[in-house]
Order: C-alpha cells, then structure tokens, then sequence
C-alpha cells in the first residue's frame, strides 16, 4: 500500500471519529470544535485527492466561519443540547 | 392519511431515481471519444488560454450559474441584515465580544494584511492557479474576522460595504452584457486572450473572478459584523 492511501485511510478513521463524537456529545460547544476538526480533515483530504480549489474552500468556510458563526449561535442561547443537562463542576450531569 | 401519501411521493420518487440510475452501467467508462469534458478541457487551453480549465468552466462556459450563485449569496446576506435589524434597534446593554490580550492584538494586526494579500493572489490568479473569486473572497473575509475577533471596537463601514458589493455585481453584469452586445451570447469573452499562463489572459475571466471576490469578500465580511456586533438580547 502506498503512503498516500494509508494517509488516506487514517484520516477518514479520524473524520469518521470526529463525526460520530460531535453527533452523541451533549455540550454543543464541544460538538462545534469537532465538525470543524471534521472539515479540516477534509480539507486535508481533499488537497491530498487533487481537487486544491475545494480544499481552499473548505478550510475557509467549513474550519473557520461556520464555527464561529455556530459559536457566536451557541452563546446568544443554549449551551447544552437539552435542559435535561447542567454543568457542575467539570462534568455534565442530569438534572 | 399524511403518511399514507408522503410514503407514496418516496415511492414515486424512488421508482424514478431507480429507473435513471439502472440504465447507467456501473463503472462503464462513458468517456470515450469527443464528448463534453473533451470540449471543455481543449477549449479552454486552446481559445481561451486559460491554463485553469475548473475557473474556465465556472465563469464562462457556465458563467451563468455563477451570476446565480453570486445572487444566492447575496439574497442570504440581505436576509440575515433584515432579520437582525430590528433586533439591533430594541436591544440595549452592552456588545457581544469582550477584547483580547495584547498579544493576541498585535498578533492579530501582524497576520491582517498577509491573510488579505493571500485572498487578493488567489482571487487575482483564480485563472492560473487553483482557486478563485470564491475562495480568495473567504480567505479575505477570515482576515477580517480574526480583526474583529481581536479588537471589540474595530469598525467595519456598511456604507463602503454596500458600495463594493454593489459595483462588484455591476462588473459581472457588464462583463455578461458586453459579450451580448459585442459577440453573440451573454458571458461571452470579447476581450483579447492573450498567451496562456500569463497575467493578462483569458479574456474576461479575470475581471469576472475579481469582481467575485470583491463581492464575496464584502458580503461575508458584512454578515460576520452584523453577527459578532448584534448586542446581547435584554431579558424582560
């Protein structure tokens, strides 16, 4: 196998990880920072994969704007993906 | 009954994308002989000269989907103003951002022209090198972002905003019209094309791809400052 597809087969392990992190995390906040490191593995991917003019828009768009404008979203209502949770603490905790 | 019906529309939809796509062999090679991608690539190496044959599709060849999208992208900036205006309007105490170290001040001021420099190259060169109008009008708007990020004060004019987008449009429009006045088609290149992988080349295409990103640059960066500086919602 060459690098390149061993490269290749790492990261979509880890973007597959990252998605599923972001998909059962409970604090949104957290689920934000892991599509981001989604799209920047993507990214990553896509100039590995030949196609560098994707690869500039998704690092631009997916890593950078659309998280901050879901982060500035997240700060003007809810934290957390429920009422059901509250943070004490270090952890998340039911109510 | 709604259920009933909405399983019935998958149905019919199903039947349809499973009667296209099973008179698509799997994997056959489709492109043999001249076809569409063969007019494409030969067309834009050899009557365009345009070394970039992705940018060569984007804005001429289907320049009119750009002209679309630029649109699109327009209308959703303007919505995102009319819906947040009201509420900058009622809303009193303070602004949404709080200031950042000095360090990340000054680091913020050292990065801000090289990001707009790289936006301004890629959008620039978008018919020589990857990307485009798209992707430096981004790059260019996280410039601004990572300014407005650092400093809680740092001011953005509407008024210089508007005004960049709007004369961005207006090149793309009269860059279309041009070919219809002068040539047969709307987007069509009138201009001289010059030698391939030079900067001056590719007809209209770079003063399109300028344009763009102007206008993409101006439009992101306006609906970053009206989301980071909508003031904190009073509680009743």
């Amino acid at each position: 196998m060459s690098i390149l597809l061993v490269s290749i087969i790492i990261m979509a392990i880890l973007l597959l990880g990252a998605a599923i992190y972001a998909v059962i995390q409970k604090d949104l906040l957290y689920a934000v920072i892991a599509t981001s490191i989604i799209s920047l593995i993507l990214s990553i991917m896509f100039y590995l994969l030949q196609a560098p003019d994707v690869a500039l828009t998704e690092a631009a768009i997916g890593v950078a704007l659309t998280t901050i404008i879901f982060v500035i979203t997240i700060r003007n209502t809810e934290r957390y993906e429920d009422k059901k949770h509250v943070k004490v603490g270090n952890k998340i905790i039911k109510k | 009954m709604k259920k009933v019906i909405v399983l019935l529309l998958l149905a019919v939809v199903g039947y349809y994308l499973v009667d296209v796509f099973s008179q698509i062999s799997f994997g056959e090679n489709r492109y043999e002989g001249q076809n569409v991608r063969d007019f494409y690539l030969d067309k834009s190496k050899n009557d365009l000269q345009v070394s970039n044959s992705v940018t060569a599709i984007v804005v001429n060849f289907r320049g009119f989907d750009t002209l679309g999208e630029v649109t699109v992208l327009f209308l959703a900036a303007t919505a995102l103003g009319s819906i947040l205006y009201r509420r900058r309007e009622d809303a009193h105490g303070g602004v949404v951002l709080f200031s950042a170290s000095r360090i990340v001040r000054a680091g913020s001021h050292l990065l801000f022209a090289p990001i707009l420099l790289l936006g301004a190259y890629v959008f620039i060169h978008g018919h020589l090198s990857p990307g485009g109008g798209f992707q430096g009008g981004t790059i260019i708007a996280t410039g601004f972002l990572l300014m407005l990020l650092a400093y809680h004060d740092y001011k953005v004019s509407h008024g210089v905003l508007s005004w960049v987008e709007s004369l961005a449009g207006l090149t793309f429009v009269f860059a279309g019209l041009g070919g219809l006045i002068l040539g047969k088609t709307f987007l069509e290149n009138f201009l001289p094309v010059g030698t391939i992988n030079y900067l001056f080349s590719g007809g209209i295409i770079p003063i399109i791809y300028i344009a763009v990103g102007f206008k993409v640059g101006a439009e992101l960066t306006g609906v970053l400052y009206t989301l980071l500086n909508e003031k904190e919602y009073k509680k009743q």
